[in-house]
């Protein structure tokens, strides 16, 4: 059995009287792709909230290699170890392609708030925000103002940022929506080359992506998990064909 | 762009031969006129650490330069000068103290609510020293001596001649903005940078934003103290305007109208706000309508600050409205949070 990277447990998260997560476990494996699907409102994005920090869980327990991190706040958090990328492209805008990722490599690093010296001429720091854009393709941009970038460069650049901060799991907030075909398949490819080491959460609609992605699944409605397994067990089980796969069946 | 950097440097050089040699040739009244600009340009700058750098607007940076003459006049002895190495730590001390409770209480507040927190937090102290029996209340108290910079017995300098004081005042400026520069261009400075432009992905990414945005309001509040200490020192008198939002959003209007990308942008604009200030006011009655006219024709002009005339002659290259004409433009700080 791989090791569980990060496990969740009983989760819960009320919005008012509105259950938006109710009593959700799953691990998710280091080497590993774990997808989280369901049809909209199923509670996908708030549970990669809850995961993150950016939401506090009304009940229940967040095991980072079994360190308790639910209590912990969103930096506390990505300083352990969980990177995430979000539903609209999250980066720094007017600062270059190297400037974004180096800022990630720099907010783990000791001195990382230092009052003097320059990120600019650390070659650490330069060196690990280079690795990160080789790794997504984006050496060739580094200049550029991230700003400029295309739709699909921006979510590559998102990536490598995460990368840099050097996660034990990554979470990606439907890292292919609107993405051109060409742009998707590469940054499928790209996914696929995240697990290795590490342990990657996904929620994505793409559900060719996600059954030729996901080494497991979890499948949400109303906030539950109706079924979990490897893509043929969650293909097959009925629940999920009545509750989100409709007639038709997964492809 | 190597060229750009060498000019700009040499620039920089004759700009500070200029202000070094000024006693040389410079009546007093002009002197003290000089001083004030540099200390009203020094609080500029503190403020805009947290402005421009940091992306949050205070306006209760009179509050922290108040403070700090507020302390000198309370702890100098009335017949005497008061030593510099006393008061002026327990000044900046005291400005820092009060930034670090205003700013941990309102660094909790977002956008215009941190405005709002801030202008109260400022007009609370103005209050208290208004209203109260506090050196003088509403009216002030004076500061009869300038502080005293000597050890032991030795005396080092004179203050209280304009030339000494203003050259202490220029090399304070000149500590300030290398102060400044420093911090702008570390990697705090660059983490400050990102927590303004993107403050979830900053956030995301591992910075701790809370405690980067409330260090930087401690050493801006502290510079602006700093700041404050040698203005009641000039002007030999604190009253509670020197506390007021009054005071606050004039050092906004230097950093806006100077440029706030920049460290020395609010002490082009504290120059030139003051300077027009003066050269109207003996021209006209009516100056205060000339002063807003023309301060609104800057800022259209320049809406990055005036100090981009100098980027603008230095580096056309790098001069992005320029640049705009050939490239599409990059998108604004808006950011995507």
């Amino acid at each position: 059995m791989p090791e569980v990277a990060l496990r969740a447990e009983g989760l819960e998260k009320r919005f008012g009287g509105l259950r938006a997560v109710r009593e959700v476990s799953l691990d998710v494996h280091i080497g590993e792709i774990h997808a989280v699907i369901g049809p909209n409102g199923a509670g996908k994005s708030t549970l990669i909230n809850l995961l993150s920090g950016e939401l506090g869980a009304t009940a229940g327990s967040i095991l980072l290699r079994e360190r308790p991190v639910g209590r912990l706040g969103v930096h506390h958090r990505a300083l352990a170890g969980i990177g995430r990328s979000y539903q609209k492209t999250t980066i720094f805008l007017p600062f270059t392609v190297l400037e974004n990722v180096r800022l990630a490599a720099q907010a783990r690093t000791r001195g990382g708030l230092r009052l003097f010296g320059s990120p600019e001429r650390d070659a650490d720091l330069n060196a690990n925000a280079r690795a990160a854009l080789d790794q997504v393709g984006l050496s060739g941009r580094a200049e550029v103002a991230a700003g400029l970038l295309s739709h699909g460069e921006q979510r590559q650049l998102e990536i490598a940022m995460v990368l840099a901060t050097e996660p034990k799991i990554i979470l990606l907030d439907e890292p292919l929506a609107g993405m051109g075909t060409s742009e998707a398949k590469a940054m499928i490819e790209l996914i696929r080359s995240l697990k290795e080491g590490r342990a990657v959460l996904i929620v994505e609609h793409d559900m060719d992506a996600v059954f030729s992605l996901a080494d497991r699944l979890t499948v949400m409605a109303d906030g539950r998990v109706i079924a979990s397994g490897n893509p043929e067990e969650v293909r097959r089980h009925p629940a999920v064909r009545a509750a989100y796969l409709g007639e038709e069946g997964p492809p | 762009m190597a060229r750009g950097a060498l000019t700009s440097r040499l620039v920089a050089v004759a700009l500070v031969a200029v202000a070094v040699a000024l006693p040389f040739f410079a009546a007093t009244y002009y002197l003290q006129l000089a001083s004030k600009v540099l200390l009203m340009g020094l609080l500029a700058m503190a403020l805009n650490l947290v402005v421009g750098f940091g992306g949050l607007v205070s306006l209760c940076h009179a509050a922290f330069f108040g403070l700090a003459g507020y302390v000198l006049a309370l702890t100098s002895p009335p017949y005497e000068a008061a030593s510099i190495w006393i008061t002026l730590p327990a000044a900046v001390g005291a400005a820092a103290l009060a930034a670090l409770v205003i700013g941990a209480l309102s660094l909790r507040t977002r956008g215009i609510y941190f405005i709002m927190v801030t202008l109260a937090f400022g007009e609370m102290l103005f209050f208290f020293f208004h209203d109260t029996r506090v050196a003088g209340g509403s009216d002030g108290t004076f500061i009869y001596f300038k502080p005293l910079v000597a050890i032991g017995s030795l005396p080092l300098l004179d203050l209280e001649k304009a030339r000494t004081f203003y050259w202490v005042v220029l090399g304070l400026t000149l500590a300030g903005i290398a102060l400044l520069v420093v911090i702008v261009r570390s990697p705090f400075g660059h983490a400050l940078a990102a927590s303004r432009v993107n403050e979830r992905r900053a956030r995301s990414l591992g910075f701790p934003i809370y405690r980067i945005r409330l260090a930087a309001f401690v050493i801006s509040g502290a510079l602006a103290g700093l700041s404050g200490y040698f203005a009641a020192a000039q002007f030999g008198y604190v009253a509670p305007q020197m506390l007021g939002w009054h005071v606050s959003a004039t050092a906004l209007v230097m950093v806006v109208l100077g440029g706030m990308r920049t460290v020395t942008g609010p002490l082009l604009g504290a120059a030139i706000l003051m300077g027009l200030e003066e050269f109207l006011r003996a021209s006209t009655e009516h100056w205060k309508l000339l002063e807003g006219l023309i301060i609104i024709g800057l800022v259209l002009a320049f809406p990055d600050g005036v100090r981009q005339l100098f980027d603008m002659a230095l580096k056309p290259h790098a001069f992005p409205a320029l640049r705009r004409m050939r490239r599409p433009a990059v998108p604004r700080e808006a950011g995507n949070a």
